[in-house]
C-alpha cells in the first residue's frame, strides 16, 4: 500500500505522480488520476488568480484520515493527494488525487469519494483576486450533498 | 484554562489576527458559547461572529460542532465552511 500526502506551493507534475503508483509492479490493473485546475472564471466573472488559505498541520492530517478511510471501504493497491497552496493562475494545478486497484470500481469510486471530502472537509479557503477587488468563494450545497452520499456505508466493491 | 484560539480566511480577516491566547472565564463550557464570548469582546469580534451558525470550528486540529465541549482543548479554530479541492 503506497500513500502519499503533500501539501506544497509548487507545481506538481500529475503523469509523474500517477506513474509512481503503478511503477515496478503488475498488481495494479486501474489507476484514475483527477486534476482540479484553477479556471479564469468565478460564476461568470474574470478573475486574475486564486488564493488558498489552508490550516498547517490539520490540512494534512484530515486529508490522511480520509486517505485512511478510503483506504478501508475500498482495496486500493495506493492512494496520492496533493494539494497546493498559495497564489495560483489560472491554468495552473491545485489539486491531484490518485488511486490504485486492481480493477477500476474501486479506484474510481475512491477518487470521488476523496475529492468530494477535499472538496468540504479540508481545511482550505479560496480567496479570488479579481477586478473590483478580492473576494472569498463561497462553500456550495452541491459539495456538501456529493459528500453528504458517502455518509452511507459504502459497499465493498 | 488558557488555550491558542486560530481563525482563518474571512474570520481572520474581520479580526485582524491570525491567533491568539485566550484565557477562559468560568462557564464557557462548549465551543458554542465560547463564539458568543469571543462575540462581546468587541466591534471586530461582534462582526466575525455575527452569524455563528455558519462558522465551523476545530479542537486540536478535529472538527467539532456547536455543542462540543472544550475542556482540555490545546488549540481551537474558527473558520468559514471550506472551499479547497
Amino acid at each position: 500500500m503506497r500513500t502519499t500526502v503533500r501539501l506544497q506551493r509548487e507545481p506538481f507534475e500529475p503523469a509523474a505522480e500517477a506513474a509512481k503508483l503503478s511503477a515496478g509492479r503488475t498488481d495494479v490493473g486501474a489507476l484514475v488520476t483527477f486534476t482540479g485546475i484553477c479556471r479564469a472564471d468565478e460564476n461568470g466573472a474574470a478573475i486574475t488568480a486564486l488564493h488558498l488559505e489552508h490550516y498547517p498541520g490539520m490540512a494534512e492530517a484530515e486529508i490522511t484520515r480520509h486517505v485512511e478511510e478510503a483506504c478501508t471501504r475500498w482495496p486500493l493497491l495506493g492512494a496520492t493527494v496533493i494539494h497546493r497552496y498559495g497564489r495560483l493562475l489560472p491554468g495552473e494545478n491545485i489539486v491531484l488525487v490518485v488511486t490504485a486497484s486492481s480493477h477500476r470500481q474501486a479506484a474510481f469510486a475512491a477518487a470521488e469519494f476523496l475529492m468530494d471530502y477535499l472538496k468540504t472537509r479540508a481545511p482550505f479557503w479560496k480567496l479570488v483576486e479579481k477586478a473590483g477587488g478580492p473576494s472569498w468563494v463561497e462553500a456550495k450545497a452541491v459539495d456538501d450533498a456529493a459528500a453528504e452520499r458517502w455518509s452511507k456505508p459504502a459497499p465493498l466493491r | 484554562m488558557t488555550v491558542k484560539v486560530l481563525y482563518f480566511a474571512w474570520v481572520r480577516e474581520r479580526l485582524g489576527k491570525a491567533q491568539e491566547e485566550i484565557e477562559l472565564p468560568p462557564g464557557i463550557d462548549t465551543i458554542g458559547q465560547l463564539m458568543s464570548w469571543l462575540a462581546d469582546r468587541g466591534e471586530q469580534y461582534a462582526y466575525a461572529f455575527e452569524r455563528p451558525q455558519v462558522i465551523r470550528a476545530a479542537i486540536d486540529r478535529n472538527h467539532v460542532r456547536a455543542d462540543a465541549r472544550i475542556e482540555g482543548a490545546r488549540e481551537i479554530a474558527f473558520f468559514p465552511p471550506m472551499t479547497g479541492g
